[in-house]
């Protein structure tokens, strides 16, 4: 099943929400993508007490895509990053990424939980900006960035600094290298963040509100490095976020979330022009 | 009364020598608050039951009985197992066990002060655990507790005294051996009381200043 053949399958999500192959959406821009499932959510339960965050849900996303998560907070949205870069676990369900399990792992025939060395066996291929930054405050933006590269990845510092180098000049910051991440503007410490998580030249890039922490004026700047990296990499992109008119640009797919469950998915003109589904009309007036 | 200033001058050489072991125990003993207490305060948060369990037990005990009593205990029950060690050797393991145990509580509270979003940014780059720990949680929470160790350091110079009760001569032993050679009392504890504020005085004013420096 397709997006574009079956746009509007809202409430019936447990028959699958693929986001879809090369035909998705017409304004691919990623001729390089291969179209093969990348990540697969199968009947993910999560829940917070008694509070069922997700429910059964099934997604899949394909490699290359630009997906937009939206919805109301607490819809569920921020758990599917999480569950994906494995700070959390599902309570049902499995995740894989390219055909392997996530969150789990085969012993015998048997699938158990995974260990802490099979997640970041496969997590590896999965980048992540969050909210807050989260830089490492106790060291210099260019070892931020080779930090991982240079510890997990194992390359040599020289060849880690030169990645970090290119992806300082990519986000625009080449001349704050050497500061430490408390020197400098909220904005720019963004833009290191996602600068360090495309270091590990992740598969996917998971993107948590990347500028909900950020003053008016400093969002642009940000959102400007993400347009330019998902109009000329074939990174896959899972994007958390309320500025709709950057979803709109960059997406080939928007998800609307409500309580846990996708009532509605398709190419953003389609859902922010013309949405099938009360809820998302309801939102969207809100937001918009 | 009357204070006879030439019994300080006489007092001099013995006080050196009392000053250099206090300041060996100081700094021996420090650092072995430090290393123990960081190697506890891990152990605690060891998913194991069996590493977690014996440390706490161990931490509460010595944490709860008097520092002069595990002295007595070690210089003089441990040899009746075997284990002599001289005074000296004694007296620091004594202190620095002793005072492990607080530092391992500020270790435990610079580790919980490191934001939870540091743990998730070291996961979501799939640093190694113990690359996470050494790059980027203890170094972040050692900052924050350098001004609480330090004030263990001039407690534990305090306490120092304590070790004359095992033989060690240091500050206060060397007074107390003076004064009842020469009978001239005042003279040397009042030196020995000036010499600890001389050094506590000096040692809590930097470490003041190291604390604006460090807690930004």
């Amino acid at each position: 099943m397709s997006a574009d053949s079956t746009p509007n399958t809202p409430k019936n999500t447990a028959s699958g929400n693929d986001v879809a192959s090369g035909a998705a959406s017409g304004a691919s821009t990623n001729p390089a993508v291969d179209g093969s499932e990348l990540i697969r959510f199968d009947k993910v339960t999560k829940r917070f007490g008694s509070h069922t965050v997700l429910d059964a849900l099934d997604m899949n996303v394909y490699s290359g895509k630009h997906v937009t998560l939206i919805g109301p907070s607490g819809s569920g949205k921020t758990t599917i990053l999480r569950l994906l870069m494995t700070l959390l676990k599902p309570d049902e369900g499995t995740i894989t990424l390219a055909g392997e399990y996530l969150t789990h792992e085969k012993k015998g025939d048997k699938l158990v939980p995974a260990s802490d060395k099979h997640s970041r066996q496969i997590r590896k291929n999965i980048g992540m900006v969050f909210q807050q930054f989260n830089l490492f405050p106790n060291m210099k933006v260019l070892r931020n960035i080779t930090e991982a590269p240079v510890h997990v990845l194992g390359l040599d510092k020289d060849a880690a600094e030169e990645r970090a180098r290119e992806l300082l000049d990519l986000v625009g910051l080449t001349e704050h290298l050497d500061k430490y991440p408390t020197q400098l503007s909220g904005g720019q410490q963004q833009r290191v963040a996602i600068a360090r998580a495309l270091a590990m030249r992740p598969q996917v890039l998971l993107l948590d509100e990347v500028t909900s922490a950020l003053d008016p004026e400093l969002v642009a700047g940000v959102l400007d490095v993400l347009r330019d990296i998902a109009h000329t990499t074939d990174i896959t992109m899972l994007c958390v976020t309320h500025e709709m008119n950057f979803a709109r640009d960059i997406s080939d797919c928007v998800m609307m979330f409500d309580a846990g469950r996708v009532i509605e998915f398709g190419p953003p003109e389609q859902i922010f022009t013309d949405p099938e589904h009360e809820r998302t009309r309801e939102f969207l007036s809100a937001v918009l | 009364m009357k204070f006879d200033w030439s019994a300080v001058g006489d007092f001099m050489p013995l006080f050196w020598r009392g000053v250099v072991v206090t300041l060996e125990v100081l700094a021996l003993g420090s650092l072995m608050a430090f290393a123990l207490g960081l190697v506890w305060a891990l152990a605690q948060r060891s998913s194991l039951k069996v590493v977690r369990w014996p440390v706490t037990a161990l931490t509460e005990f010595v944490r709860n009985t008097p520092l002069l009593v595990q002295l007595f205990f070690l210089f003089y029950v441990m040899p009746e197992w075997g284990v002599t060690l001289t005074a000296m050797v004694t007296g620091v393991l004594g202190l620095g066990l002793h005072y492990s145990t607080y530092t391992a509580e500020v270790y435990r509270a610079g580790i919980d002060g490191v934001p939870v979003g540091q743990w998730e940014a070291a996961t979501a780059l799939s640093l190694p655990r113990s690359r996470t720990w050494i790059a980027v949680i203890l170094p972040q929470a050692i900052r924050r507790v350098v001004p609480a160790l330090g004030n263990y350091v001039i407690a534990m110079l305090k306490d120092s005294p304590m070790l004359f009760a095992i033989g060690v001569l240091e500050m206060l032993g060397q007074a107390r051996q003076f004064s009842s050679q020469t009978f001239q009392t005042v003279e040397a504890y009042t030196v020995v009381g000036i010499a600890f504020i001389l050094i506590a005085y000096p040692a809590s004013l930097l470490l003041r200043a190291l604390e604006r420096r460090l807690v930004r």
